[in-house]
């Protein structure tokens, strides 16, 4: 196995281990931070298969994730307050069908727009999409508007009870780790080679006969609903939904993730998330001005690391290539 | 139909679009030109609303702070472009997203430093605070006519400079071959340092402006930014011609929108559905526009034709 396969393996072991036994000893606050972590590591995991493999820069990748939390918060609130019987349920087996179906639908039909223009329209339309999506339920006042909505009672699912953190943290890594596996068999598939044919040379795929807009928009789909699955788990999470969840300095964050840990890297998303949140979380307690720091922060990345911490990592490695 | 209102209403689009125009324009600038992404365009016309705003209580006079707060504007985004954006010009388009990006939480937290959390709001000279009555029952306020003239005054500078002065010459031949320019001897850096300052003079000009409609805030610049992008997207990115009409198009859009889609909508449904259904359309019309407008042309009304 080449170093990069190790580094995986033992992050995830990390992951597995480290947060439950915090948790067990009484450190309730660091479970919390490892679920956020986790959960939107899986939202950048997610935009790491269509930014990372396919090379399509999505600006608006948080609004599947408040997509998928609303297919939480809006049944459930009709369950408590009546109205609309046919969506009012508890039940978080159609909370997650409606997350991925809704988030599906979103990305098939902005995806199809967005693919037809490329490059720097391409960000721009995505971004443009995703605020649409922010400005849509920020308008809807049923729904708290603004204000966003308490979720008041979890999805019910068989056997898991999402009220206790430790099955929560269970359900979202898991989630993580079949995420992870999904996009590692999808990429070094037929499709995968495509797909990363497509980042490299649009122009060389289709005159190989390709139909490469169809392959950019399954990829778009497929990450558009696993997103949205993120969202269902983070909507759970924090209980509590708002437009803000999907505002495009929010899907900037998602795509710093990405970057930070290393596109096109089966962990690369996970170290980024884990980076990104833990920084967030030391540079917030020291004073609230932390923003300051951190956008010098991501301004150097960019500007001195190539490849975020796993081009790092492959650096000192040598071995793999 | 009530034609006055009507007036009134397309009145306030024309401004909003000419507003957006100032933003579109320099970000339109600053692509067409330098091939850059800058996010933080947003964040310059924050900051230039808040130099404005402190230098009209230093100095006692809106017109004045706003004269001298226009070169301190271009000073700030001359500096944004010596020490980040010169380095990401060689760079690809997601590293110039991700940079600015940094950029904007820089900028967004200094004003907060500087300027504290609340807004501010700015005080109008008397003789600019007062409305002016067009017709019977059409009343506009004086300053909003004050920004129309405006925006339409920097329209015109912007076509003179670009398609009249040596400086202009030399920015469309820097848009169509940076190299060749360079080999021709022209200091390119200064060139594109220029440019970059040019426009965020206009982005802080359009800051200024809303300033005392608004107030000069901290978020302001994060909403109008998208709907630049809208602006130029629709327009055709690196258009001058399409970011104008694309910015009056949208501008009355949403204007308009905001304003009578509620009474559309009772046409042909219930007063309560139209309530409820108005506003979400209306948020979402200038994002359906430019869906539709893509759909049928995927690379904007005005393509320029160099890229």
């Amino acid at each position: 196995m080449n170093t990069i396969g190790k580094i995986t393996i033992a992050g995830m072991l990390i992951l597995a281990i480290v947060p439950p036994v915090l948790l067990l000893s009484g450190q309730a606050f660091y479970m919390d931070l490892a679920t956020r972590l986790v959960i939107l590591g899986i939202g950048a995991v997610s935009l790491n298969l269509i930014l990372g493999f396919g090379g399509m820069v999505s600006f608006g990748h948080a609004a599947f994730i408040g997509l998928g939390a609303y297919a939480v918060g809006i049944p459930a609130y009709h369950a408590t307050y009546g109205e609309f019987e046919m969506v009012a349920s508890y039940n978080g087996l159609l909370h997650i069908a409606l997350a991925v179906g809704f988030s599906a639908l979103f990305a098939l039909i902005t995806g199809a727009i967005s693919l037809r223009t490329k490059g720097v329209y391409f960000i721009m339309i995505t971004m443009a999409f995703g605020q649409m999506a922010y400005y849509f339920f920020l308008s809807l006042d049923i729904y708290g508007g603004d204000d966003g909505l308490t979720i008041d009672v979890r999805s019910e699912l068989p056997l898991i009870n999402l009220d206790s953190p430790m099955q929560l943290y269970g359900l979202s890594y898991v989630s993580l780790a079949v995420a992870m596996y999904l996009v590692h068999r999808m990429v070094n598939s037929r499709f995968g080679m495509v797909l990363q044919g497509t980042k490299g040379n649009v122009e060389r795929m289709a005159t190989l006969g390709y139909n490469t807009y169809y392959y950019q928009l399954l990829a778009y789909v497929i990450s558009g609903a696993m997103c949205g699955y993120a969202g269902f788990l983070l909507g759970n999470f924090t209980t509590f939904i708002s437009p803000d969840m999907m505002h495009w300095t929010r899907s900037g964050e998602l795509m710093f993730m990405v970057i930070l840990g290393g596109a096109s890297t089966a962990l690369g998303p996970i170290l980024g998330s884990s980076l990104f949140i833990l920084l967030e979380e030391i540079l917030s307690s020291f004073t609230i001005y932390w923003h300051l720091p951190f956008g010098l922060l991501l301004i150097l990345v960019v500007l001195f690391i190539r490849g975020g911490i796993m081009g790092l990592f492959k650096n000192m490695g040598g071995s793999s290539k | 139909m009530d034609y006055t209102l009507l007036f009134v209403q397309v009145i306030n689009g024309v401004q909003l679009g000419l507003l957006l125009f100032l933003v579109a324009s320099g970000l339109t600038l600053v692509f067409g030109i330098l091939d850059f992404v800058n996010l933080a365009h947003g964040s310059i016309y924050m900051i230039g609303a808040f130099i404005c705003a402190s230098l009209t209580f230093y100095l006692g006079n809106f017109l004045l702070a706003l004269l001298v707060a226009l070169p301190l504007t271009g000073l700030v985004g001359y500096a944004i472009e010596r020490f980040v954006a010169r380095k990401l010009y060689e760079k690809d388009h997601l590293d110039h997203v991700l940079g600015t990006f940094g950029l904007i939480l820089v900028l967004d937290t200094s004003a907060h430093l500087i300027w504290g959390p609340e807004g501010i709001s700015v005080p109008l000279p008397l003789w600019l605070d007062g409305q002016v009555e067009i017709f019977e029952g059409a009343v506009i306020p004086t300053f909003r006519l004050l920004i129309i003239a405006t925006g339409l005054g920097v329209a015109a500078g912007l076509v003179w400079l670009v398609n009249y002065t040596r400086l202009g010459m030399l920015i469309r031949a820097g848009a169509s071959n940076r190299t060749m320019v360079s080999a021709l001897g022209i200091d390119i850096k200064t060139l594109f340092a220029l440019v970059f300052a040019l426009g965020s003079m206009m982005a802080g000009l359009a800051g200024m402006l809303i300033s005392p409609i608004t107030e000069a805030s901290i978020g302001m610049g994060g909403e109008i930014i998208i709907t630049a992008f809208v602006v130029i997207i629709v327009g055709g990115i690196g258009s001058m011609k399409g970011a104008f009409i694309a910015a009056i198009i949208i501008g009355l859009i949403d204007t308009l929108g905001r304003a009578f889609l509620d009474s559309l909508f009772e046409l042909v449904m219930s007063e309560n559905a139209a309530e409820t259904a108005a506003p979400a359309v209306s948020a979402m019309m200038i994002y359906i526009l430019m869906a539709i407008i893509l759909a049928l042309r995927p690379q904007g009304l005005f393509p320029p034709k160099v890229r």
